[in-house]
């Protein structure tokens, strides 16, 4: 806590010119103007670095690989230098009881300062059951971790929403965490997995500025997660040109159109994709020629397929969407339109008929007219 | 005019004359919808499915682009016209409040719509005369029409506020739709579920408005043109 992040990064031999070079990068970043520059600077060498808690419930580690693959910071960087990461199940030498004792400590030592930071959730059927750490379901670990947190960070689709093991019909019961703890306020960072970029940024935005970052109304950093992939991408032109990908191997998908057709989510997907790319910048699924699956919005695994813009909907049969749904209904009406105008003509005419026949014999309608 | 909504518009049997239903601001909304909802129904079917793709440079074609401003033009003329008639409903006469004050608590509309429902079923001989609207046109107009457009214009809105971005004006009114319907796939999938929902009242409507002119003893398409309603027999 004593040591600040300049501080580290002078004892790795990290010269004052590249220390400034990486405060303007992390302004680009962070989409902040040139004058944050030495805002960023002053923070790093004043402020003490943050310990970070790691926790893993049920996920695939996905978040975790992303996020070692940042190169705006280096994970690196964020790791030895910006935070303390004092605890990662995955990350750390520790293991066992050292590593349990690792997260006592730390919460013991700096109550009220530390961040969690989620990776996964906790199952709750059968008392939270299905997911143990260290011997006790893991809610348990994250209500008490959570309990002493300055902040709560929900890294990825797991923690966020739910994802994969909340799909229907989630047998395990797997909850976000903003429904555990209801008491915090929880710091959405939401992909299947994150950007990595994101997740540094947001890391880097805290413990730079020593509070959390504009949040939308969903609780995701405003600055990431403000504009949907079809927004800003690339492919965005071809969209409004009304020119498609209609099949994988047609001569659209050769020249790049768009993948709406295709089932591509980008239009009601938030995230930073089509603006920061993945691996350095290299690509991002679009790029790479494959529509978006949405995999940063809620429950996206149950709004497939990931083929269609149309989602299926349940209780219909197989296949059904709201149009085929929609244009059965319209040609049911159609059909009881079209009969009740039948009866009531075949109605009207033998109305017709009848007080034709009545004006015949005006002495009323007589036993043989039956 | 005092602020007052007429349960019942039963006219008596031997009501034979002209009487003036509907004032100009109400036939011209009804005839602005309807051109509206047109519009909207064909161009977002075309933006659900577009046409085949064209081929050549993307900035020689602005087909889909086109399409969409046509929707969001309409969307205007819709979104407007029903707020616009809304509030003519508190200004305007008392066939103008029909299609967004039911008078459910009054038994007297009860058993009316009892009385029309048995007509549409063909198990009343004679068909009866309203200066506005049967208790069955009503209600179809209040929940297919009303909570459909309204289901429409806050769908759509969330959508339209995506577009233009956080913290527009779109967004501040519609934003908070997203979160509850689930997220904006959802929206999409309402949306589209909407239009067929609005679709169905326009088949029935347009229908029953036909045969009204033709079986019942009064005008009704005529009407909604001219504002005037004439009786027969």
């Amino acid at each position: 806590m004593s040591e600040t992040v300049y501080e580290v990064m002078k004892s790795q031999g990290i010269t004052r010119r590249s220390f400034i070079k990486f405060c303007s990068l992390m302004a680009a970043g962070m989409s902040l103007a040139p004058s944050f520059v030495p805002v960023i600077a002053q923070a790093l060498e004043t402020m003490p670095r943050v310990p970070v808690l790691w926790l893993h419930g049920l996920e695939c580690t996905c978040c975790s690989e992303s996020f070692i693959r940042s190169s705006h910071p280096l994970a690196k960087d964020v790791i030895l230098s910006m935070i303390s990461l004092d605890y990662d199940d995955t990350l750390m030498a520790a293991a066992g009881n050292e590593a349990e004792a690792c997260l006592e400590s730390v919460m013991e030592k700096y109550p009220g300062e530390y961040i969690l930071a989620v990776e996964g959730n906790p199952p709750m059927n059968e008392d939270g059951m299905y997911c143990i750490v260290g011997g006790k379901p893991f809610v348990e670990q994250l209500r008490r971790v959570a309990s002493k947190a300055k902040a709560v960070i929900a890294w990825g689709s797991c923690a966020s929403w739910g994802c994969v093991q909340a799909a229907k019909p989630n047998p395990t019961q797997a909850t976000p965490i903003h429904e555990i703890l209801t008491d915090k306020q929880v710091i959405k960072i939401p992909g299947c997995p994150p950007i990595a970029e994101v997740m540094t940024g947001v890391i880097t935005y805290i413990t730079t500025f020593g509070r959390i970052p504009d949040l939308d109304r969903e609780g995701r950093p405003k600055m990431f997660y403000s504009q949907r992939i079809h927004d800003k991408c690339y492919r965005r032109p071809n969209y409004d040109a009304g020119q498609y990908v209609e099949h994988w191997d047609d001569e659209g998908a050769r020249k790049g159109y768009c993948l709406y057709k295709m089932g591509c989510k980008g239009p009601v997907t938030y995230n930073a994709c089509s603006t920061t790319g993945w691996n350095n910048g290299v690509s991002f699924p679009i790029k790479s020629g494959h529509g978006c699956i949405g995999c940063s919005e809620k429950d996206f695994w149950d709004k497939g397929p990931f083929y269609k813009h149309l989602s299926n909907l349940d209780g219909f049969g197989i296949e059904a969407d709201a149009d085929t749904i929609g244009l059965t209904a319209l040609g049911v009406a159609g059909a009881g339109v079209a009969a009740h105008a039948l009866l009531t003509g075949v109605k009207k005419s033998r109305e017709d008929h009848e007080s034709g026949k009545t004006k015949d014999s005006p002495s009323g309608p007589s036993g043989k007219d039956q | 005019m005092g602020y007052k909504v007429e349960v019942s518009t039963v006219a008596p049997e031997n009501d034979e004359g002209v009487h003036y239903i509907y004032e100009a601001p109400v036939r011209l909304w009804h005839w602005i919808n309807a051109g509206s909802f047109f519009v909207l129904a064909v161009s977002g079917y075309l933006i659900a499915h577009p046409f085949p793709s064209l081929m050549g440079q993307a900035s020689h074609h602005f087909l889909m682009g086109d399409i969409r401003f046509s929707h969001f033009v309409a969307a205007y003329l819709f979104g407007g016209g029903f707020l616009i008639r809304f509030l003519w409903s508190f200004i305007g006469n008392t066939y103008s409040r029909e299609l967004f004050r039911i008078p459910v608590t009054s038994g007297i509309w009860w058993k009316d719509l009892a009385r029309e429902i048995r007509w549409i079923f063909f198990l009343e001989k004679r068909p009866r005369k309203y200066y506005g609207h049967n208790p069955v046109a009503q209600s179809a107009m209040f929940v297919f029409f009303v909570l459909g457009a309204l289901l429409m214009i806050g769908t759509g809105g969330a959508m339209y506020g995506e577009g233009l971005g956080e913290g527009s004006w779109a967004d501040r009114i519609f934003g908070w739709i997203t979160p509850l319907v689930g997220q904006p796939q959802d929206l999409r999938t309402l949306h589209h579920l909407g239009m067929w929902f609005i679709l169905v009242f326009v088949a029935g409507h347009i229908y029953m408005a036909i045969r009204e002119d033709i079986v019942g003893r009064q005008t009704s398409v005529g009407t909604m043109i001219s504002g005037f309603r004439i009786f027969r027999k």
